[in-house]
């Protein structure tokens, strides 16, 4: 067997039948994705999280909420490790990933193999200088996946599951630059979701969007959580509001309230919590 | 109203000295392009009827009529040749450390003071190395091997601050969604970062070897002679292997020598052969800066968009 | 634990992977060639120090110090030979000096000129010009000044020898305008606007304000530039190596011919210089003090320029 050939059989996700998947998702409703533990990190010598524990629901979409500066988007980029960019960062504590309870922040843990398990799509659209096929492939190829049926195959797949499929199917070659904004970060999305990724992290993905292109995103992410475990940051309520099944809610590096959406803001258990969502402060 | 009149006055005051300034200033600028054009007019009307294919394929003779540059061009040719081979991948390699990996210590620091003072030091400087360290220490002779070392080592800081410019620029949210992808530090570099600054890179080698045609001292400084009647032996030959790689190390002369050289006779004809030199040495060192302009000019414009 | 989790790539597949393994050991091996290339620079800089020195340990092992920096004469090929600095170094300083004292005035009526009065379109066009003087080769700049400016000048200034210092000396300050504008134009472009805003507001002119505000405020980035010119002013060899004469003589007068440091190197190279006799040392002591004379500028400019972009 060809490496690339052997590489991408074991990293295939076989997805399989949707409707397949949702069935066995409603008779797991309570398995678990990812579970945090006391995670603690730290910029230098400002600890940015003090010991965060949650749990991240499988195929759900859980929203972090909280005012600027709170560390929710500090917490969504632990869990893929993108802060081992920088110097002087330091995490402590556990973010276990199923099946096989890894815990992405450990010191001994190669945050590039975290980053091929776990996806995440930033704030600003930053599709690569490439072409629109090129973008999406672009996760294949790293895990050398190259095999030219396979990578089409996967690459319509993503396409379609980001719901631009039928926009882009008749311009793959043509820059990713040329698409709308809205286009642009869908585009980034099917870029995450092509090598099937264990959990997917939202950046903030629509704050740099007009209010049609987020209600695509938003609709976009209800299909999708059949198939994937979204973790997302929002400054925006109402779309946590309208897109999570779970949320919690941050201040100053603290996790305040974790629980099911509706719950969380129609009858919050701590009153900081009950005072952001009514907007009171923040 | 005495105020007004006095804040008219100001006013107008104000405008008089701008305008005197801004008359000096493109005096000023008039003055330094009046140089520029006079010098390339001056030559152009020594040298430029002497420019033709007896000049281009004879080699260097006591009559100056009969003198050409042919042993020149083509070591020019050659050690340009050996030069961009060794400073275009040293400096690019050099620049993606410096902004990629380098972490902030003394060390960085070190390598980074060192290009900046390298950049400054007087191009004898490194002919009296090259002296010294490739011609006697290491043994290796007055050769096109050691021309092309001693100009790779000049231009070198020129590509690596072209190179870190232009890296630089990179956005660094490219850099962030592939690292988010799963690469590993030199994919991203290799895959993202590179292509993006490509042109940057580009324009810096471009600007740096059109630096290193013109180079004379560190040439001479390593001995290299002035008077060659014979070229290098051909790079390409018949026989396998095909390649043939003695004319590394050949002895040389290039054109900026051969200009010099003549330049410093007394006969008036060598000092025409000199200015014909002159118009082809400016001749390729314009255009190439030009190019240069040109990349950077376009590679603005593309970033706009 | 429910099955639907178990799919697909795990962490030991991924850990695994002969791929991901040999990216793995790329990117290693990408690394260290990598920092090779950068500290090539530092080894170049302790190969020149090394080089230098070395061969300079010959040379005052036979001269002694004192003798080579205050002895008045350099006559290396008599019978009698001495070895005094002084005609060299001087010849350079005058040579250097005549180069600024062109590219000073020029140089900041130019920068002030194309940072605070050109508009953007203008600028465009103007700074590709100053980059194509600053492309040409430094041997056509000395064919230029003995050949034709030198013939040109003797009809205006009594005196002026074939070889002299006045004519190279300021066709190097041509040579390194574009250079001093470059780096002193960047300075006060850096200069921030609302420096500029509050002169304005108070009713200045832009002369006042060029003057007033934003030359005091890029003043240690314009020294520098000065500074680094001055370097290379010193270091430029072609222009007077053919333009000044390569007869050492300690003179007063500009006018005359003498051989800089440069100038001499070129010439000892350009004979038959048999490596390990004193003659061949004399171009390394005298590159030593060349190298020594620009590394101070060099060094004070870059810590003058660093101070500069950290303020802003």
């Amino acid at each position: 067997m060809t490496d690339s050939s052997r590489a991408s059989t074991l990293l295939r996700d076989s997805s399989g039948d949707p409707t397949m998947t949702q069935a066995s998702t409603t008779e797991t409703p309570a398995a678990i994705r990812a579970d945090v533990r006391d995670l603690k990190f730290w910029y230098g010598k400002f600890q940015a999280l003090n010991g965060v524990t949650m749990p991240i629901h499988d195929r759900k979409v859980t929203a972090i909420i909280g005012p600027s500066g709170c560390g929710k988007s500090t917490l969504l980029r632990c869990f893929n490790r993108i802060h081992d960019l920088y110097p002087g960062v330091r995490y402590e504590g556990q973010i276990n990933l199923a099946p096989e309870n890894i815990n992405l922040v450990e010191k001994g843990i190669d945050p590039i193999l975290v980053r091929l398990l776990v996806g995440m799509v930033f704030q600003k659209p930053n599709p690569f200088p490439k072409s629109i096929y090129e973008n999406v492939a672009a996760g294949l190829y790293v895990r050398g996946i190259r095999n030219k049926t396979e990578v089409e195959g996967r690459v319509e797949e993503a396409l379609r599951q980001a719901a631009l499929w039928n926009e882009v199917k008749d311009r793959l070659t043509k820059p990713a630059f040329e698409l709308s904004g809205g286009q642009q970060q869908r585009l980034c999305i099917a870029r995450a979701l092509a090598p099937k990724p264990k959990l997917l992290l939202l950046d903030e993905p629509t704050s740099a969007l007009d209010p049609i292109a987020t209600a695509k995103i938003e609709e976009l992410m209800d299909s999708l959580v059949k198939d994937v475990t979204i973790l997302i940051v929002t400054h925006n309520l109402a779309q946590a509001a309208r897109i999570s099944k779970f949320t919690a809610f941050m201040h100053m590096g603290n996790l305040v309230e974790f629980g099911e959406t509706e719950q969380l803001f129609t009858n919050p258990t701590v009153t900081q919590t009950q005072d952001y969502v009514t907007g009171r402060f923040g | 109203m005495a105020g007004g009149f006095s804040e008219r006055r100001i006013v107008a005051t104000a405008k008089v000295q701008d305008l005197t300034f801004a008359v000096l200033g493109v005096i000023v600028l008039f003055f330094a392009m009046a140089m520029l054009a006079t010098l390339v007019a001056d030559l152009l009307i020594d040298g430029l009827g002497r420019i033709n294919a007896q000049f281009l394929t004879d080699f260097p003779s006591r009559r100056p009529e009969e003198a050409g540059i042919l042993s020149a061009w083509v070591g020019t040719s050659l050690v340009m040749f050996v030069t961009a081979l060794l400073a275009i991948p040293l400096g690019i390699g050099a620049g993606l450390y410096l902004e990629e990996y380098a972490a902030k210590n003394w060390l960085s620091d070190l390598i980074e003071i060192n290009v900046s003072n390298l950049a400054g030091v007087p191009s004898i400087i490194y002919g009296l190395l090259a002296l010294g360290f490739f011609v006697y220490g290491l043994g290796l002779g007055q050769t096109v091997l050691v021309g092309g070392m001693v100009l790779a080592l000049l231009i070198l800081p020129i590509v690596v601050v072209a190179t870190r410019e232009a890296v630089r620029a990179v956005p660094s949210g490219l850099r962030e969604s592939a690292y988010g992808l799963g690469c590993n530090r030199w994919q991203v570099v290799w895959s993202y970062v590179l292509p993006s600054a490509r042109p940057g890179i580009l324009t810096g080698a471009i600007v740096g070897l059109s630096r290193a045609i013109g180079e004379t001292a560190p040439i001479i400084t390593i001995g290299a002679l002035t008077f060659i009647a014979f070229l290098p032996p051909s790079p390409i030959q018949a026989a396998p292997p095909f390649l043939n790689f003695d004319w590394l190390n050949s002895p040389f002369t290039v054109m900026p020598i051969q200009m010099f050289n003549w330049t410093s006779r007394p006969q008036a004809g060598f000092h025409v052969n000199a200015a014909a030199t002159g118009v082809l040495l400016l001749g390729m060192t314009l255009i190439m800066n030009g190019f240069a302009i040109y990349l950077r000019y376009h590679l603005r414009k593309g970033q706009r968009s | 634990m429910s099955q639907t989790l178990d799919e697909g790539s795990t962490f030991a597949a991924l850990r695994d992977s002969g791929f991901l393994r040999r990216g793995r050991i790329l990117a290693r091996v990408m690394q260290v060639i990598l920092f090779a290339c950068a500290a090539l620079s530092v080894v170049i800089t302790g190969a020149i120090l090394w080089v230098l020195i070395s061969e300079s340990w010959m040379f005052f092992r036979q001269i002694p110090l004192v003798a080579f920096l205050t002895d008045t004469e350099w006559t290396p090929a008599f019978t009698n030979a001495r070895y005094g600095i002084l005609p060299l170094l001087t010849a350079t300083l005058w040579a250097a000096g005549i180069a600024m004292a062109v590219a000073t005035p020029l140089g900041l009526v130019l920068s002030v000129y194309l940072s605070e009065f050109a508009r953007p379109r203008v600028r465009e066009v103007l700074k590709p010009i100053l980059e194509m003087l600053a492309a040409v080769p430094t041997v056509v700049f000395g064919y230029f000044a003995l050949l034709f400016l030198t013939p040109l000048a003797k009809q205006f200034i009594p005196g002026l020898s074939g070889f002299n210092l006045l004519i190279p000396g300021f066709v190097m300050g041509i040579m390194i305008l574009p250079y001093v504008v470059s780096i002193s134009e960047d300075a006060m472009r850096a200069v921030p606007m609302t420096l500029r805003e509050g002169a304005f507001a108070l009713g200045m002119s832009r002369w006042r304000t060029a003057f007033s505000v934003v030359i005091p405020g890029a003043f240690s980035g314009v020294t520098a530039a000065y500074l680094l010119a001055f370097a290379r002013a010193v270091g430029e060899t072609m222009v007077v190596a053919i333009a000044a004469g390569q007869n050492p003589n300690l003179t007063g007068d500009p006018r005359e011919g003498a051989a800089t440091i440069t100038a001499y190197i070129v010439q000892m190279s350009l004979g038959d210089l048999p490596h390990g006799t004193l003659a061949y040392s004399t171009i390394f002591a005298t590159g030593l003090v060349l190298f020594l004379i620009t590394l101070a500028f060099n060094v004070l400019g870059f810590v003058l320029r660093r101070k500069f972009r950290e303020a802003y």
